[in-house]
């Protein structure tokens, strides 16, 4: 196990390694650059600025120190500077003397007085919010609707259930978005129809300091909004998995041996029903992570979701980069735990 | 084959009595049961309908999706006015639009008919590409195995890796500027022209294609690897069949269900997708009307003219709810394991 968890991790840093050259060529082979403006700055001054961002160098160079930047961890005695914008790093550990500093995304180009790191800091909290959010909705919903539907099936709770997934599928985000908000933020007035309650700090860095109305107001259509689709595709899932599973031979042998419904259905069928649903959530939560971007832009929250949009308007080439290569990590990772939860969940498949 | 003696109702390993029931291929099998799926009838019915509305909506369209009365901005019908009860004090009552008109005076309702045809081009060509794409990947990496397979699954893992939404959006970024003032005659100039004459699609096809493909391939290969060792390829191989004619004439019908059952299952992803890239303003150009750029305008307003933003989201759900009826009968209609259950 503990070697199969290496070995992924080795094959990430390759993947995110692919990620990052696509990324860095797709985006430097835009003709323009960040600092093109309709009335074009004095060479004099775009030399400056070239040279002061090292757009100047050979492409690699900055491709290699990029990579250097992000990926290698450094060890220093020198504490955080918070005014240098060249030396932010996202991660400062601090061991008696010794700082161990990892992940400088390096400054923006479009605010000057800013870094990735800050936007991380500020605005992913928020969309990782929203994306937990959005999976927990899914899951609550979809998979006791898929229980019910399939305990019941051909039973108007069935129908009811799969009406509800249909609907689900269907109603994309930037439909559901307005609907809610005229519903809900304009005619009736109940929920805000925009915003988002929670400010910085953060508990472990993108947790919400306090919970309570005034944070959940905000959130409650957003995270239904871009959940509800998830959690139908779950429903329709675990209902397929459930009907599948309750007519093997085992869960026969259950039942002939006198064993409680409730049992049953508890201890034997549902833990293996799971296992195709599980796979499903890693796939899923990158589909909930890159939602976050159209939610923030239907609800007007916050997030990450309109920096990248407005990053690549401008050219503001960390931000796309850091934005991209944070996603991708996001994503392997999630594959890589559902690979665990897969074997714990079916112990015929072993990792070694 | 109405003749219950003749040779081809024979089947053999039936013990060579000749077939009472009258022989029929999988795709008539399934057509029959589609048919009997209300719900995948009502969808296929509306997608018709939908396709009928893009083709001729010169004649359905009441005027121009361009045509602009700035005079008539933001107004309503009296029958709208009733239902959004909340826009009476911002609406001025004007019954020429069935619907209403937007921000600048366009008739809300040709707009909707006109942006039927960016989202159907979008449902029908999404498929064909990561089709076409998906299977030849797929077949060649599952068919020959081994070294090659290993290699190809690898890149589609690496591409698995990226955030799909955020690379669509970097590539339409990127073929937006890097199309945008070419010099004529050459390749970008051509590719800038095809883009502009079908009003942007072009390059939101390239961008959904080279996405979607990836499932396409990997769902392809799984089913030629599960496939290609069975007996009747096996049998193929041994009276000499070619690769080519194993792999098209053998392996490919037998797999062609479900992926078409998956194909169609995602069209309602690339239809939201084309209206999400509209709706961030990287879709087609305006004033070419899609309904995610129609969303995206009306939102901007939905305090104040709901309507503007309800219309057009009612009928991509209505288009993503059909495609979605038709996808899951016909899965229903193909799915082997339910066959002869009825």
């Amino acid at each position: 196990m503990g070697r199969y968890v290496v070995r992924r991790l080795l094959y990430m840093v390759v993947v995110l390694l692919v990620v990052s050259f696509i990324t860095f060529g797709l985006m430097h082979a835009v003709p323009g650059g960040p600092f093109d403006r309709e009335k074009a700055l004095p060479p004099e001054i775009m030399a400056n600025l070239n040279a002061r961002y090292h757009l100047d160098d050979p492409l690699m160079v900055q491709y290699g120190q990029y990579l250097y930047d992000v990926m290698l961890p450094k060890f220093t005695t020198t504490p955080p500077d918070n005014t240098n914008l060249s030396d932010d790093h996202l991660i400062n550990i601090k061991i008696g003397n010794l700082w161990i500093r990892w992940m400088n995304f390096g400054p923006t180009f479009s605010s000057r007085s800013r870094t990735v790191n800050d936007i991380f800091r500020q605005q992913l909290p928020i969309s990782m919010q929203l994306g937990l959010m959005a999976l927990t909705v899914a899951v609550l919903i979809g998979i006791p609707l898929g229980i019910i539907a399939a305990l019941k099936q051909n039973t108007i709770f069935d129908y009811l259930s799969m009406s509800v997934a249909i609907f689900g599928v269907s109603v994309p985000v930037i439909v559901l978005g307005p609907l809610l908000i005229w519903i809900f933020g304009v005619t009736l007035k109940w929920l805000p129809p925009t915003g988002w309650g929670s400010k910085p700090p953060y508990v472990l860095g993108f947790l919400p300091s306090k919970l309570g109305w005034d944070y959940f107001k905000h959130a409650i259509m957003p995270a239904v909004a871009l959940g509800l689709g998830s959690s139908a595709i779950l429903a329709r899932l675990t209902r397929a998995s459930l009907l599948q599973v309750v007519r093997e031979d085992y869960i026969r042998t259950a039942r002939a041996k006198g064993l409680q419904e409730r049992l049953v259905i508890t201890r034997h069928a549902f833990k293996n029903s799971l296992i195709p649903v599980v796979t499903i959530l890693g796939p899923m939560f990158a589909g909930l992570v890159t939602g976050t971007f159209v939610t923030e832009l239907t609800f007007g929250i916050p997030g990450m979701g309109k920096y990248f949009i407005t990053s690549i308007t401008n050219r503001d080439y960390p931000v796309i980069m850091g934005t991209i290569l944070l996603y991708a990590v996001f994503l392997v990772i999630a594959n890589l735990i559902v690979d665990l939860v897969y074997a714990y969940l079916d112990p015929r498949i072993r990792y070694d | 084959m109405t003749n219950p003696v003749s040779l081809k109702n024979i089947r053999a390993g039936s013990g060579g009595v000749p077939l009472t029931q009258k022989r029929e291929s999988l795709w008539g099998d399934a057509f029959r049961r589609l048919l009997r799926n209300r719900a995948a009838v009502i969808g296929g019915s509306i997608i018709i309908i939908l396709i009928l509305v893009a083709v001729f909506a010169d004649q359905i369209a009441i005027m121009h999706y361009a045509k602009q009365n700035l005079v008539a901005n933001n107004s309503a019908p009296e029958w709208v006015l009733k239902v959004f009860s909340t826009m009476r004090p911002y609406a001025q009552v004007n019954n020429d639009y069935p619907l209403g008109a937007d921000y600048a005076g366009r008739d809300l309702f040709s707009r909707i008919v006109y942006g039927a045809r960016i989202s159907l081009t979008v449902a029908f060509i999404g498929p064909i590409i990561s089709l076409i794409i998906g299977v030849i990947y797929g077949s060649i990496s599952g068919f020959f195995g081994g070294r090659v397979d290993n290699i190809m699954m690898r890149i589609v893992d690496i591409l698995y890796a990226f955030p799909q939404l955020l690379f669509i959006i970097l590539m339409l970024a990127f073929f937006r500027s890097t199309f945008a003032k070419p010099d004529p005659g050459t390749f970008t100039y051509t590719m800038s022209q095809l883009d502009s004459r079908l009003g942007g699609m072009l390059f939101i096809f390239i961008g959904i294609g080279v996405t979607a493909w990836e499932t396409m391939a990997r769902l392809t290969r799984g089913q030629v690897l599960a496939t290609r060792e069975k007996e009747f390829v096996e049998a193929a191989r041994t009276i000499g069949s070619s690769d080519l004619r194993i792999m098209f004439r053998h392996i490919l019908p037998n797999i062609i269900g479900p992926l078409v059952v998956a194909e169609t299952l995602a069209i309602p992803g690339y239809i939201s997708t084309e209206a999400f890239l509209s709706f961030i303003g990287l879709g087609v150009n305006p004033p070419t009307p899609s309904w995610g750029s129609m969303i995206s305008d009306g939102s901007a307003v939905i305090r104040t003219y709901p309507n503007q933003a309800v219309f057009p989201a009612l009928a991509l759900a209505i288009t993503m709810f059909a495609f979605n009826f038709l996808g899951d009968g016909l899965r229903d209609a193909l799915d082997p394991r339910l066959r002869g259950t009825q």
